[in-house]
């Protein structure tokens, strides 16, 4: 007998997810299989980007100590940090849910909370998607928008530092 | 190089990721059934010809729904097309790319639940403030 309690909690996760999708394929077994479809197609999206995110975690496992990311990327390390996590952030490829495990290495290892916050707006920024927000709004409104978007980066960076201290 | 750092890093990153990857594939099945389930369509049947209510149901459309920018693009391109504001549209967009309702998990796993609760309050907040900001920007230089 399987002892529920003992299933750790992202299994539990998983296993809820799968029996959604059952449950979806009882009723309407086309539906599931337009999911499944999807899915698929997710997967093949996003699996290249995690062999890179598992590759990076590797590296810094081998390379980056914490004094080094402690000096360079937490609080107080002043404006070539901000600068760094900016252009990294907008520069970075995938979406976010693939970086969460290397954000939550560097922040094991010092990395701050605001710079882990702007990091995660400004990966949102994306550059190779900028021709087609041109297209749909127009260039000043693309502009206006890229912005204030690395703006307020800083500052719920600041806001969350504050509230998670 | 230290052929023990090597081994030792290499067994960390596979337990991390033993960690991280069944909520992955969870967001994953989630975000799938997400777009099968949820037509496009129904995003314009919900805004009024209010701005300010317009931003919150913006941002809040944007938040719970989930999958590449480039979907938020031509939704609120079409929206834009049925006389949504532009408020209301930037709130969509921002909503869309910043706060993640459905990766809510994940991120809380990784970073912690009180880091991932604040940050997506207050990249909700942001969302609804760069909406009112960019929209008197847009009408002082164009």
């Amino acid at each position: 007998m399987i002892n529920i309690k003992k299933i750790p909690n992202n299994l539990k996760f998983l296993i809820i997810t799968i029996g959604l999708i059952a449950v979806i394929g009882l009723f309407n077994s086309t539906l599931s299989q337009e999911i499944i479809i999807e899915l698929w197609g997710l997967l093949k999206q996003i699996t290249p980007v995690l062999v890179f995110v598992f590759f990076m975690m590797f590296i810094l496992n081998i390379f980056l100590k914490p004094k080094f990311v402690a000096k360079h990327l937490s609080k107080g390390s002043g404006f070539k940090s901000w600068m760094v996590t900016i252009i990294g952030g907008i520069l970075s490829m995938g979406p976010i849910y693939a970086w969460y495990p290397l954000l939550g290495e560097l922040k094991n290892k010092g990395m701050s909370n605001a710079l882990i916050t702007a990091f995660i707006y400004n990966k949102a920024i994306k550059i190779q998607l900028l021709p087609m927000l041109i297209y749909y709004f127009g260039l000043p409104f693309t502009v206006i928008l890229t912005f204030y978007m690395i703006i307020f980066s800083v500052i719920n960076g600041l806001i969350v530092e504050k509230l998670n201290n | 190089m230290d052929k023990k750092i090597v081994i030792k890093s290499f067994y960390k990153t596979i337990q991390n990721f033993k960690q991280i990857l069944p909520i992955i594939i969870s967001i994953l099945i989630l975000l799938s059934a997400l777009k099968i389930l949820v037509p496009t369509t129904l995003y314009e049947k919900i805004f009024t010809s209010n701005p300010v209510i317009d931003s919150f149901i913006g941002a809040i459309l944007g938040s719970i729904s989930a999958g590449t920018p480039i979907t938020s693009y031509v939704i609120g391109g079409e929206l834009l097309k049925q006389g949504v504001s532009i408020i209301a549209i930037t709130a969509f967009l921002l909503g869309w790319v910043t706060v993640g309702i459905i990766q809510l998990p994940i991120e809380a796993s990784a970073l912690g639940k009180r880091f991932a609760i604040t940050r997506n309050v207050t990249s909700f907040v942001s969302a609804v403030i760069i909406g009112i900001l960019t929209y008197f920007t847009l009408t002082i230089f164009t």
